[in-house]
Order: C-alpha cells, then sequence, then structure tokens
C-alpha cells in the first residue's frame, strides 16, 4: 500500500501534460518573436546601417535635433500636469460620493476609446479659424494650432487617463481610513496628504507617470492633425520619423526611431525593476497588474 | 473629559441612521456602545470624533460645544477596527505621527518625541519592536500600535471602533483585559464601540445598548442584564426565551394552561420573557410543560429545547449537566424571574 503510494506519480489537478504545457509557451515565445521581437532588432539594425557614424551624425542634424528637444518640452508640460489633474481626479473618485461619478469614470477613459486623430481633430474645431476660439485668440497673438500649445493640448487629452487610470483603483481599494487616522491624529488636510497618501500611492503613481511619458513621447495621431508639421518648429519625433521616411532618410528616420525604441525600453526596464523591487509592496497595496 | 451627546440625528442621503441620540457619558468612564450591525453605534462614535456631522443636535466636550469643531480640533484619540497604520513607517514613526504633526509653537523636540512614543510602546509592551513596519506584526500587535499612537496625542476622549473586531478569539479576550489594566492606569474617558455583548459585559462600566438608530437602555452591565427595559435588550443581551401569555386574574395563561406564576398586574395579551438558566424544575399540574426536542452541552450546563405541549411554541431552558431527561421525556418548569412585555 505504502510502496504503491510512493511510486504513484504526484501531479495536482491544475497540471497539464509536459506536452500541452511546451506547445503553449513555444507557441506564445514564437508569436512574441515575430510580432514584437523583430520589429525591434529590425529598427535598431537599420538605424546603425550605414554605421554609426551615420547614425550619430543624422541624430545631430537640426530637424532631428529640433525634434527631440520639442518632444521633451511637451512631455515635461503634459505629464506633471497629468499627475496633478490624476492625482485630483482619483481622490474625487475613490474618496468622495458625489452625483455624476459614474460618468467623471467614464469620461475618464474616453481619450482610450477615441481614435487619436479624433482627438487632435477635436482641437481643430475648437481653436481652428472657422471656430470662435481661434480667431479670438490670434487677436492677442496667442497661437495654438500649429504650434506648440496645440501640440502640448493634443498630448495632455491622449495620455490623461494613464495616471488616473492607475490610481483610482489603488485608491479606492486602500479607503480613506489612513487619512481619517491622521486627521483623528490632527493632521492638517495638506500634511495628510503629503505624509500619509502620497506615500500610499507613490509606486501605483510612479507606474502610471511612466506609462503616461512614454505615450507623451510616442503620440503621433493626435498630435499630427493639430500640429501643421511645420519643419525645425512643430514637429514631434515621432512627426519628424515620418518625415524623414518619406523623403526616402532611411537612416535618419530609423536612427530617430531608434531613440523612441530605446526610450520604450528604458520604461520597460524600470517598470520592471519597479516591480522586482517594491513587489511586496506593490502587491500589498493591492495593484492589480 | 465629560461628553454629552444631545438630541443629535444623522441621516445619510434622506436614510436615518440616528434619531433623536441623548448620552451622558462621565469623565474617566468606559463606555460600550452595544449594538447589532445598523444600529447607529458607529455613526455615534463618528460623530463624537468629528468624522461626521451631525444633522442636527449638539456634542459637547465638557462646558465647551465640540459641534462646530472639526476632527483635529476636537482632540480625541481614534482607533480603528482596521488599524489603518501607515504602513510606509516604522512602529515608532507611527507613534509619534500626532505629535510630528503639531504647528511648530506646540510641538515637542525631537527627542523628546522619540522619547514619548518610547514610553507608549512600553506602556503597550511592545518596546523592542520601534524599527518594524506593520506588515510584520500580528493583529493584536498592530491594534495595540493603534492604541499607544492614539494616546500620544493625549486625547480628551479616547474613542474605539470594534477594536477587537479583526482578532481571533484568544488574542481578543487578552487584549480586552490589558485595555481595561490600560484604561484603569490612565483614565481616559473612553467609548468603544462592539457588537459582542460578552465584551462589552466584562469590559465596560457602563452599556449604551443600541437598536435601529435609537437608544434602548443605559445602565452598568449588571442592571441591563438583569433589568432590561425592552424586548429588544432582554433578547439581545443574554440568552432569553419568550412565549405569548395571557394576563388574566393575577395569573399567567399560556393558552388555557397556567404557568402558576401568580400576582401578576395587568390583563390581557402579552409576552413573557425569561432567561434559560432563571428557571425551577417542579412537579405540578399549574407550569409549563413540554418534551425535550434537542439538548446540547453549554459549557457546565445543559441547554433543552422544550417542545411546549398542546402549542407549537419552543422554549430553551438550562438542566444540570447531570440531569436525566433524554429525548422525548417530559419536563415542567416554572421561570423564577421572568418579565413581561406588551403582546407584538
Amino acid at each position: 500500500m505504502e510502496a504503491s503510494l510512493q511510486h504513484r506519480q504526484v501531479t495536482s489537478p491544475t497540471n497539464e501534460p509536459a506536452g500541452v504545457r511546451w506547445t503553449l509557451i513555444l507557441a506564445g515565445l514564437v508569436y512574441m518573436a515575430l510580432f514584437i521581437v523583430l520589429p525591434v532588432i529590425a529598427v535598431f539594425s537599420e538605424a546603425f546601417a550605414q554605421g554609426w557614424g551615420a547614425f550619430f551624425q543624422s541624430l545631430q542634424s537640426p530637424d532631428a535635433q529640433s525634434a527631440i528637444r520639442l518632444t521633451l518640452l511637451v512631455a515635461a508640460i503634459a505629464v506633471p500636469l497629468n499627475v496633478v489633474f490624476g492625482i485630483c481626479a482619483s481622490w474625487a473618485i475613490a474618496k468622495f460620493e458625489f452625483k455624476g461619478k459614474a460618468f467623471l469614470i467614464t469620461l475618464i477613459d474616453l481619450p482610450f476609446s477615441v481614435s487619436p486623430v479624433i482627438s487632435g481633430l477635436v482641437y481643430v474645431l475648437l481653436f481652428g479659424s472657422g471656430s470662435v476660439l481661434g480667431p479670438w485668440l490670434r487677436s492677442y497673438n496667442i497661437e495654438i494650432l500649429f504650434a506648440v500649445p496645440g501640440i502640448v493640448l493634443a498630448t495632455i487629452f491622449v495620455t490623461f487617463p494613464f495616471v488616473a487610470r492607475e490610481l483610482i483603483p489603488l485608491m479606492q481599494d486602500q479607503g480613506s481610513g489612513d487619512e481619517e487616522a491622521a486627521i483623528s491624529l490632527g493632521a492638517s488636510g495638506w500634511q495628510t496628504f503629503w505624509k500619509v497618501t502620497l506615500p500610499n500611492i507613490k509606486w501605483g503613481l510612479l507606474y502610471g507617470v511612466l506609462l503616461c511619458n512614454a505615450r507623451a513621447m510616442g503620440e503621433f495621431g493626435a498630435v499630427a492633425v493639430v500640429s501643421g508639421k511645420i519643419r525645425g518648429q512643430t514637429t514631434t519625433m515621432p512627426l519628424q520619423v515620418e518625415m524623414f521616411y518619406n523623403e526616402y532618410q532611411s537612416t535618419a528616420a530609423f536612427a530617430l526611431a531608434s531613440m523612441l525604441a530605446l526610450l520604450a525600453l528604458v520604461t520597460l526596464v524600470l517598470k520592471t525593476a519597479l516591480e522586482w523591487r517594491f513587489g511586496d509592496e506593490l502587491a500589498a497595496t493591492g495593484r492589480g497588474h | 473629559m465629560e461628553v454629552r451627546v444631545q438630541n443629535v440625528r444623522k441621516e445619510f442621503d434622506r436614510f436615518p441612521a440616528l434619531h433623536d441620540v441623548s448620552l451622558d457619558i462621565a469623565s474617566g468612564e468606559l463606555i460600550a456602545l452595544l449594538g447589532p450591525s445598523g444600529s447607529g453605534k458607529t455613526t455615534l462614535l463618528r460623530l463624537i470624533a468629528g468624522l461626521e456631522r451631525p444633522t442636527a443636535g449638539k456634542i459637547f466636550f465638557g462646558a465647551e460645544d465640540a459641534s462646530e469643531k472639526n476632527v483635529q480640533e476636537r482632540n480625541i484619540g481614534f482607533v480603528f477596527q482596521h488599524y489603518a497604520l501607515f504602513r510606509h513607517m516604522t512602529i515608532l514613526e507611527n507613534v509619534s505621527f500626532g505629535l510630528e504633526v503639531r504647528p511648530r509653537a506646540t510641538r515637542p523636540a525631537k527627542a523628546e518625541i522619540r522619547r514619548r512614543a518610547r514610553e507608549l510602546l512600553d506602556l503597550v509592551q511592545l518596546s523592542g519592536l520601534e524599527k518594524r513596519y506593520p506588515s510584520q506584526l500580528s493583529g493584536g500587535q498592530r491594534q495595540r500600535v493603534a492604541l499607544a499612537r492614539a494616546l500620544a496625542i493625549e486625547p480628551r476622549v479616547l474613542l474605539l471602533d470594534e477594536p477587537f473586531g479583526a482578532l481571533d478569539a484568544q488574542v481578543r479576550r487578552e487584549l480586552r483585559k490589558w485595555l481595561r489594566e490600560i484604561h484603569d492606569r490612565t483614565g481616559h474617558t473612553t467609548v468603544f464601540v462592539t457588537h459582542d455583548q460578552e465584551e462589552a459585559l466584562e469590559l465596560a462600566d457602563r452599556l449604551c445598548v443600541m437598536s435601529q438608530g435609537k437608544i434602548e437602555q443605559v445602565g452598568t452591565p449588571d442592571s441591563v442584564y438583569d433589568h432590561p427595559q425592552s424586548p429588544f435588550v432582554f433578547g439581545f443581551i443574554g440568552e432569553s426565551s419568550t412565549l405569548p401569555v395571557t394576563v388574566e386574574r393575577g395569573d399567567l395563561w399560556l393558552g388555557d394552561r397556567p404557568l402558576g406564576v401568580s400576582g401578576v398586574e395587568g390583563n390581557g395579551p402579552a409576552q413573557l420573557y425569561f432567561r434559560p438558566h432563571d428557571i425551577e424544575l417542579v412537579e405540578a399540574d399549574a407550569a409549563l410543560r413540554g418534551v425535550v426536542a434537542s439538548s446540547r452541552r453549554v459549557g457546565g450546563t445543559r441547554r433543552v429545547e422544550l417542545e411546549l405541549g398542546g402549542s407549537a411554541h419552543r422554549v430553551e431552558i438550562d438542566l444540570p449537566f447531570d440531569h436525566p431527561a433524554g429525548e422525548r421525556s417530559q419536563i415542567s418548569f416554572r421561570p423564577k424571574r421572568w418579565k413581561l412585555f406588551p403582546a407584538v
């Protein structure tokens, strides 16, 4: 009896046979290699096709330089604004009960569900020459469309959900017990926010910022509509990549594209590092990723 | 600090949670707000704390009207059921928090804050765990940290919301005894919320029994247990059995059967309440008689469910554990102590 128990292979009921397991793993890997890894490699190999010299030279061209500067500027404005608004919105949604809450939650998701081109067109309608606002602002010498403000607005619109989406479930899960404890101990509203709320959400926030930043730098559709593509003035990196490509400057196009791809990789590494380093805390604060 | 709750009403979205509640809490006493869930006990506690605003009525701390003050100004210590410790702070930082956030003018020096926090950790018997984080402590330890944190601000009133609700029975009993000791040593006016009558009876100087947003009875554990003033209190505190009876010519009747209890005032239908252990077994005709439907051992006695003859009523009584009665045997008894309430 004992012997037969020892010899019987003990498998958990949720374990699949080895053949099935390997097939599934292989299918996953091949799919990823084909659709994700291969294109990334292609971008880099194309960028370096003419050697390192050509790569750096094309990055130093005035057009490329100005595109990089503009992209950094746009991200530097859009990301902090979305952090502030994201925290406000998730705070309101998670900690208060008010009319129209469900509507607000749906609204936050709108940029995700709407095509980026439409996000851009909205601003053309709002600030274009046929609109009310556009000519009025122009009379004060304020240009929105085909200028940096338009690009920033479109980017904010498109990247708005990232921080809020990340924080809402986290803050809802945490409830307001900690905040109540803090104010009962005499802490003011600001003290409670800086010393209790912010530390509680910091990893979720950082995660949201990373994703928001990656999208802010990489956005093409919405920005393309409002930018006007004035060379050296209103072209961000993704737009400049397209322009180079259309002009058959493939080294320049791929060199700039590789910078964007690099950004994506850095984001991924940071995100993984965060999860690895603070995995316990992330799990403890109930983040579901 | 004495606390006076005066005609307080609280509505949530037009739904009343408290109806016109008044309660006087004496300085230095340990009072329990006891009731089933939905009775409004936690709402009352949060109103005293200032975490909720009353729809109407006032709350006084001593002579001072606290109703208009916010939580920070009321200087209360609040302990939450789920601890609400700051997870990114060490135990020492948690306990120091209330002093650290004070405005510069009233904030003690850093060394003094640390010293007081350590002293409090000593009081709650957690010395040596200063550098730990809340997640590294057991539930019982966390709740003791929460109490130390609340005591650190030298609160005028200590408020505890089901403080032991999330702990297992063994730890709960230990902490109960320990909280009583702390209270006797520090003398804070303490209000705690519980749905556990055993906890309330054992721990509190006075009980405030609540049901459906109203106070049913306030009194010492003995008076509430021995002299319940309403059917709800009788049923909620301690074990009870109840029967619909009739009062006629000074006697109690169940249907057409006299109970052998005389000298009763009033006339007409009424509801009889008695406790399973407050009965005597008798060999008389004028008594409640029934057959044993089930029996189980409760501590040192045997609790027997009787199906009363001629009616569908069932009552529970306690018998000595060595009583020979078995399934289906006949038992006659009279309640020794009982109370009548108007028929429902």
